[in-house]
C-alpha cells in the first residue's frame, strides 16, 4: 500500500451571513470609534482577524464545511461529488490554501497544484511565453523547472505560432488549453481539478482526461471535482460525497455513485395525496398519486439502460366521466420532448368511468432518454379534447448514464438519446497508396 | 516516459515534507518555506508590472529620469524666487533636492503601487494559492529599477556642481536598503488594509502628498526644524534614512545617535506590525477581498 499524501482532519469552514457584514468600510469602524474610542485600535486589529464584534449576535453562521475528515494515498484519483452548494469548491479552496479553514487541520506531503479555473493566473498584456513562466512561478516552480517543461507545455496547448502574442489576443479556446497545459505539466505531487471538463472542445477534453490518468499513473495524486459522473466513474477509484458541508461517504466509486444517484432523485419521483380534499384537480377528478420508477435494483435510480415506469392514480369523483391522462415530458428548460397518452381501444378508459380510484401506467423504454433532468407535465383530458386540469412539474426525473463508454466521456448532446442501429462496410477495398495511377496498360 | 520519471522521483524527494495548515495551525516555518519556494515570484511579478507599465509608451523608461529632473527644476526655481533654500549652504541645493527626490520616489512608487496590489490581482488571490505577500513585496521592483536608471542623472549633477563624492558614499546602499524596507513594509500593511477597506486606496495619494512635506525631501531638518522638535520628525523613519543618505553621499550633517536609534526603533515597529497584520488578514483574504 502506498503511503499517505494528504490528511484532512476535522476541517470546518464558517461563513457569516446576516443583516450586517462586520465592518467593511472604514466609516463604520469610525462610527464605532465614537462608541469605544479607547478600544478602537484593538478592534481594528481584531476584526481584521476574526469578526468578533457586538454585531455577531445578529449575524448567522453558515457552515460551508462541517467536520470533514479523509485521507488520500499516493497515486489515488479521488472524485468529489455533491449538489451545488455542498461545499465542494470550499473544500478545494481550503486544500489548495486559497482560504483557511475555521477549524481543523490539513497535512499535505508535497506540492499542491490547483486548477480551479483555467487561466486565472494569466496577465492579458503579457505574451504566452511570459505567462507560462508567470504561472509556473505562481505554482511554485523555479525558472529552470519551467524551462525543462516548456516545449512539452507548448506542444500540449498547441499554441506554437502564438507564443509571442499577448494572451489578450488569444481565442478563449487557446486560453483554456494553455492554462490546463501549464497546470498539468507542473508535476505537483497533488493535482486538484475543478470542472475543467466543462470547457474546451471534445478533442481537448479527451486530451485532458488522458493527461489526468497519466498524472495518476506516474504516482501522483489527483482530486477531481465534477458534475460529470461519467468522467468520475471512468477516472476515480474512490469518491468523496459532500452533502450540505458534511461528508456523507467516502468509498469505492461505484458504491458512492449509486447511493448518490438514488439520493438526488428521491425528492422528485413520487407525489401522493391522502384524501381528495387536499389533492390537486377539479371537483370532478383529482390526482391521488404520481410516481416514476425503474427496473433497476434500486427502483428510484433512473438510468438510460432501464425502462422507466410511470404510475398515475386518480379519483373520479363524478359518474360517467370520459377521461384520459396525457403526459408531456419536457427538458429542464421546458422544451417539450414528447407527448404521450393511452391508446384507448381495449382499455377501461374507452368507456365512461364510474366513481372510484383508477391507475394508469405507462412505460418509457430504455435507451430513449438522455442523461438529463426532465420535467413531467400531467394533463387530465375530459371528453377526449377538453383539458380538465394540468399540473406542471408533477415529477422531476433525473436520468443517470449507466452505459459504459470507452473513448468519449463527455456529454452526448440532445434531448433524447435513442439507440439506433449503425453499420459500416468498405466501399473500396485496399485503396492505392502510390501517388500515380497508370491507366490503360 | 521513463526519461521523465527520474526527475519526478528527485522532485518527490525534495518536496516530501509534511506541511500543515488550516484553522490557525499554519506554522511560521511553513510560511517561510513557502516564501522561499516562491522567491522568484516576487521578481516575476515586479517585472510583469514594469513591462505592463512601459508598454505602449513613447519614451518608456526615460520617464524614470524625467520625473525627478522636472521636480528638481521646479523646486529650485521656486526656492530661487523666494531667495533662500531650506538647506545648509555647504552643499549645492540642487544635489540636496535630487537625493531627496530619488529616495522619495522609491518610497512613493512602492507604496502607491503596493496599496492596490492585492485589489488589482483579486482574480489571482481568489483562484490560486501563492504567498500573497509576494504581491506587495514585488512592488518594490519597478521603483528600484527606476532608481538605477536615474542614478546617472545624479552622477551628471555631481559633475556639474563639482561636488566631490565623500568616502562615506560606500554606506549609501545601506540607507537605500532602509528605504526599501520601509517602503515594502508600508506597502504590505496598506495592501492588507486596502483589501478590507477600499477607503485606503483613496487616502494613500493624499497621505503621500502630506508625507512628501513631512519628510525631508525638499529641505533638510537641520536647516528648517527647531532642535527640540526634531525627535518628532524622526518618528518617521524616512527622515533619518533620507538625511543619512545625504550625509553619506554629500557630507551634510549626520543624524545624531539618538535620532538614529529612534529611526531604527520606528523601522522595527513598522516591520513587525505590518507583517503581522498582513499575515492575520491573509488567513481570510480570499473570502473578504
Amino acid at each position: 500500500m502506498s503511503h499517505l499524501v494528504l490528511q484532512v482532519d476535522r476541517v470546518s469552514k464558517r461563513f457569516q451571513i446576516g443583516t450586517r457584514e462586520p465592518y467593511y468600510r472604514l466609516s463604520e469602524s469610525l462610527y464605532h470609534l465614537g462608541n469605544a474610542a479607547r478600544q478602537w485600535p484593538r478592534k481594528l486589529w481584531r476584526q481584521g482577524t476574526r469578526c468578533i464584534t457586538e454585531t455577531e449576535a445578529t449575524t448567522r453562521d453558515f457552515w460551508a464545511l462541517n467536520d470533514v475528515s479523509f485521507e488520500v494515498r499516493e497515486g489515488e484519483v479521488v472524485g468529489i461529488i455533491g449538489h451545488n452548494g455542498a461545499g465542494k469548491s470550499t473544500l478545494l479552496k481550503i486544500l489548495s490554501r486559497i482560504t483557511e479553514a475555521t477549524s481543523g487541520r490539513i497535512r499535505v506531503r508535497g506540492r499542491v497544484g490547483s486548477l480551479l479555473e483555467v487561466g486565472t493566473g494569466f496577465h492579458p498584456e503579457l505574451t504566452g511565453r511570459e505567462n507560462i513562466y508567470l504561472n509556473g512561478a505562481i505554482l511554485g516552480m523555479s525558472r529552470a523547472e519551467v524551462r525543462r517543461r516548456f516545449d512539452e507545455i507548448v506542444a500540449f496547448a498547441d499554441v506554437e505560432q502564438f507564443l509571442d502574442t499577448p494572451v489578450k489576443r488569444y481565442s478563449s479556446g487557446m486560453y483554456v488549453r494553455l492554462g490546463f497545459a501549464v497546470a498539468a505539466h507542473l508535476e505537483p505531487e497533488i493535482l486538484i481539478i475543478d470542472e475543467v471538463l466543462a470547457v474546451g472542445d471534445a478533442a481537448f477534453q479527451k486530451k485532458c482526461l488522458g493527461k489526468m490518468s497519466d498524472v495518476a499513473r506516474s504516482g501522483r495524486t489527483v482530486l477531481f471535482v465534477s458534475h460529470n459522473l461519467v468522467a468520475v466513474r471512468s477516472l476515480c477509484q474512490r469518491v468523496l460525497w459532500l452533502d450540505h458541508g458534511e461528508s456523507r461517504d467516502i468509498n469505492e466509486t461505484g458504491h458512492v455513485l449509486q447511493q448518490y444517484l438514488s439520493d438526488i432523485q428521491r425528492p422528485c419521483l413520487e407525489k401522493h395525496w391522502g384524501t381528495p380534499d387536499t389533492a390537486p384537480g377539479t371537483p370532478a377528478v383529482r390526482l391521488k398519486r404520481i410516481a416514476a420508477f425503474s427496473d433497476n435494483e434500486d427502483p428510484r435510480q433512473l438510468t438510460i439502460g432501464s425502462s422507466i415506469h410511470l404510475e398515475i392514480d386518480f379519483w373520479a369523483l363524478e359518474d360517467q366521466l370520459l377521461l384520459n391522462p396525457s403526459v408531456v415530458l419536457q427538458t429542464a428548460e421546458g422544451v417539450p420532448v414528447f407527448n404521450t397518452y393511452p391508446m384507448l381501444r381495449n382499455s377501461i378508459l374507452a368507456e365512461p368511468l364510474s366513481r372510484g380510484e383508477y391507475r394508469c401506467t405507462c412505460t418509457i423504454p430504455p435507451h430513449l432518454l438522455n442523461d438529463e433532468t426532465y420535467r413531467l407535465q400531467l394533463y387530465m383530458i375530459r371528453d377526449r379534447s377538453a383539458c380538465e386540469w394540468r399540473i406542471d412539474d408533477a415529477l422531476l426525473l433525473t436520468i443517470a448514464d449507466d452505459t459504459s463508454r470507452e473513448e468519449w466521456y463527455g456529454k452526448v448532446i440532445g434531448a433524447v438519446r435513442p439507440q439506433l442501429s449503425w453499420s459500416a462496410i468498405p466501399l473500396l477495398s485496399a485503396p492505392e497508396t502510390t501517388g500515380t495511377v497508370v491507366e490503360g496498360t | 516516459m521513463s526519461a521523465d520519471r527520474e526527475p519526478n522521483l528527485a522532485s518527490t524527494k525534495t518536496h516530501a515534507v509534511w506541511q500543515e495548515f488550516g484553522g490557525g495551525h499554519t506554522s511560521f516555518w511553513t510560511i517561510c518555506h513557502d516564501l522561499w519556494t516562491h522567491r522568484e515570484l516576487i521578481v516575476i511579478f515586479g517585472l510583469r508590472d514594469l513591462k505592463v507599465r512601459y508598454r505602449q509608451t513613447l519614451i518608456g523608461v526615460a520617464w524614470a529620469v524625467l520625473q525627478p529632473l522636472a521636480q528638481m527644476l521646479i523646486f529650485m526655481t521656486m526656492f530661487g524666487l523666494l531667495g533662500s533654500h531650506p538647506a545648509e549652504a555647504s552643499v549645492p541645493y540642487s544635489l540636496v533636492l535630487l537625493t531627496g527626490l530619488l529616495g522619495w520616489q522609491v518610497f512613493a512608487g512602492t507604496v502607491s503601487q503596493g496599496t492596490n496590489s492585492l485589489v488589482l490581482n483579486q482574480a489571482l488571490v481568489t483562484k490560486v494559492y501563492f504567498p500573497r505577500i509576494c504581491l506587495p513585496l514585488s512592488c518594490i521592483v519597478p521603483p528600484l529599477l527606476d532608481l538605477l536608471v536615474s542614478l546617472p542623472l545624479l552622477g551628471v549633477m555631481l559633475l556639474i556642481c563639482q561636488q566631490p563624492l565623500s568616502p562615506t558614499a560606500v554606506l549609501a546602499p545601506f540607507f537605500v536598503l532602509g528605504i526599501i524596507l520601509c517602503s515594502a513594509m508600508a506597502a504590505v500593511g496598506l495592501a492588507a488594509l486596502n483589501a478590507l477597506y477600499r477607503d485606503v486606496g483613496f487616502a494613500v495619494p493624499f497621505l503621500l502628498q502630506t508625507g512628501f512635506f513631512l519628510s525631508p525631501v525638499v529641505y533638510e531638518t537641520s536647516a528648517l526644524i527647531p532642535t527640540q522638535w526634531r525627535w518628532l520628525f524622526h518618528l518617521n523613519p524616512l527622515t533619518g534614512l533620507l538625511e543619512g543618505l545625504r550625509w553619506s553621499l554629500l557630507g551634510t550633517p549626520a543624524p545624531t545617535l539618538s535620532e538614529a536609534l529612534i529611526t531604527l526603533a520606528a523601522m522595527s515597529v513598522i516591520t513587525v506590525g505590518c507583517v503581522r497584520y498582513f499575515l492575520r488578514v491573509d488567513r481570510f483574504l480570499a473570502d473578504r477581498i
